[in-house]
């Protein structure tokens, strides 16, 4: 970078300096708001914490009494690992459903398209209360409706076995989100590789497996990463509906972190629990890339 | 007699027919939470107890949206949650066409590394930063304050800036320089050439700013103590807790707490769908 800062000229110096000047404000954010607290937030992770006290280290005790000791940090993983085997290929398919009705070419589509992205515009509190309000067990209008059919409802976020799958079932409302970006996908599909195809002769399915399914793996790829890193985040639905119950079995992890950091004070093992959240997450997502080379296609 | 092409737009009929009926089952199914939430908000305290339900209340109980401003005080909290957005809308109206004009523009050595730093930190959980945030925060007694919900948006959202470079770079280069040789200064190309070219961009950044300050749960969750500093989104979850739940009181709360999104959503659909689309492929 000095080296060919020497053999610039002053006119290109001048643009330099301004970029910096214009890039400053971005930089000061990222060691303020990410670099700083990501580095503060690995050493609190070896440190005794309440906030009250100075931090005191006491090594990786933190840690050791997560995976030995700790019967809420194996349920809360647990059941967060649960909502994402059970959420992210729900969400995944449907969300590719959709898009491929939204990208049929017909007149008034963009209504449709509208209203299947509202859901995913509105606030997760919001959200939450009105599920909380359409799944009640008793007088709920979803149970009404069941009974119509002859079924009993559930007891959904009121039953230890229906509660985790309640809230996967309410993330799959917000599936347009997801669609936008599959069918983005699919408008960048060069139209006349279809056309060929059909010309050799190829029926539609056909040309979904052949045509549309490969060329899509890169958007499929995306959406898989962002919509995992996205589901284990999940929390403020549990927050809103269940605290976390009924017998923890919706006790998402960053439910625990939650009520560890900022109810009971320990900051030091939320810390160590925060790290090891991220490095799931990170681990997780280096696994998906590295089997992507396998399965996405990129046009050369 | 039918021509060929009548014939060919006849033979269509069917198929789109089927396309329409699946599409508007799709969507009523969709919608079915949201109306029946409409619904709720206009029944009076029997109705929404009444069994088989009533799906249209007889005369809509307008009454319950004056009984919920009355009983829960959500002026406040939709007050609240409007100046954090002012804010939070100002503070990347300030810095993402800064930030990103010298991404996208000007020639400095490292850039590239420093634009490969900014993507890769949108990938960094953000939870991992809020204790020592909120330490932070607290060493400078602004805890119960705006001031953590406010202050990172005057430092650039990678997200905005990274939309905003993606389109900045578009724009031919010739501009500038045509300008520059009419010793134009970099703040004139900024503002006065390149920055109305980028509307579509611009959009984008307001009414996600919008959306997400509105929507944002977790930090005012954090950072405020004080009843009557709440947001609504954090207000909305603490009836919840408090009161006993009017369903009908509460679901015209909920409806009225959505209702500034819903009407953003419907003038900016366009921009936002678009915008989350590029940004989706390009990430």
């Amino acid at each position: 970078m000095l080296s060919s800062w020497r053999k610039m000229g002053p006119q290109a110096r001048r643009e330099a300096l301004e970029g910096y000047l214009c890039l400053a404000p971005w930089a000061i954010g990222f060691v303020v708001f990410t670099a700083m607290p990501l580095l503060v937030s690995i050493w609190l992770g070896f440190t005794q914490w309440t906030i009250t006290q100075p931090p005191k280290w006491v090594g990786v005790d933190n840690y050791t009494r997560m995976f030995t000791a700790d019967p809420l940090f194996w349920q809360s993983l647990k059941v967060t690992v649960q909502y994402v085997l059970i959420s992210l290929p729900l969400r995944l398919v449907l969300g590719l459903g959709l898009a491929l009705l939204l990208n049929l070419k017909v007149p008034g589509m963009n209504f449709y398209r509208t209203v299947f992205y509202i859901p995913a515009v509105i606030s997760g509190v919001a959200v939450a209360l009105m599920w909380m309000w359409l799944l009640q067990p008793d007088t709920g209008v979803i149970n009404t409706l069941l009974s119509y059919a002859g079924v009993e409802g559930p007891g959904w976020f009121w039953d230890r076995n229906w509660a985790l799958p309640s809230v996967a079932l309410m993330s799959v409302w917000k599936v347009g989100g997801g669609a936008i970006i599959y069918l983005a996908g699919l408008q960048n599909i060069p139209p006349h590789l279809y056309e060929a195809a059909q010309i050799d002769g190829s029926n539609r399915w056909q040309r979904f497996w052949r045509i549309t399914l490969p060329l899509l793996t890169p958007t499929i790829f995306f959406q898989l990463v962002i919509e995992l890193i996205e589901s284990f985040k999940v929390f403020t639905e549990a927050f809103v509906i269940t605290q976390g119950g009924p017998l923890k079995a919706t006790y998402f992890y960053l439910l625990y972190f939650y009520e560890e950091a900022f109810r009971n004070f320990n900051m030091g093992y939320a810390s160590a629990l925060a790290l090891v959240l991220t490095l799931v997450i990170l681990a997780t997502t280096v696994f998906i890339y590295n089997t992507s080379d396998r399965w996405v296609y990129y046009e050369t | 007699m039918i021509n060929p092409q009548s014939a060919a737009l006849l033979r269509r009929i069917p198929g789109r027919a089927v396309t329409y009926a699946v599409m508007t089952v799709l969507a009523v199914i969709f919608m079915i939470p949201l109306l029946w939430m409409l619904s709720t908000s206009l029944k009076t305290r029997w109705e929404i107890m009444a069994w088989p339900p009533q799906w249209v209340p007889e005369t809509p109980y307008w009454q319950n949206y004056a009984d919920a401003f009355a009983k829960y005080p959500l002026a406040r909290f939709m007050l609240n949650s409007a100046i954090l957005v002012v804010l939070n809308i100002a503070g990347a109206l300030i810095s993402v066409p800064i930030i990103s004009f010298g991404f996208a523009r000007l020639r400095m050595p490292g850039k590239r590394l420093l634009f490969i730093l900014m993507l890769s930190t949108m990938m960094i959980p953000g939870q991992i930063k809020l204790i020592p945030l909120f330490s932070f925060y607290n060493s400078l007694k602004l805890i119960d304050t705006y001031w953590p919900l406010i202050l990172p948006s005057f430092f650039g959202e990678p997200f905005f800036i990274f939309l905003m470079v993606q389109y900045m770079r578009t724009i031919p280069q010739d501009l500038d320089e045509a300008a520059r040789i009419d010793g134009a200064s970099t703040w004139t190309i900024l503002y006065r050439i390149i920055l109305p070219l980028c509307k579509p961009p611009l959009t984008v950044t307001i009414v996600f700013s919008f959306l997400w300050t509105w929507n944002d749960f977790i930090h005012p969750l954090i950072y405020l103590n004080s009843f009557e500093t709440y947001p609504i989104s954090v207000g909305l979850a603490f009836f919840r807790g408090r009161y006993s739940v009017e369903w009908n009181l509460f679901m015209a709360a909920t409806l009225v707490s959505i209702a500034p999104i819903l009407i953003v959503y419907f003038f900016a659909q366009r921009y936002l769908i678009g915008g989350l689309a590029t940004a989706g492929l390009k990430g």
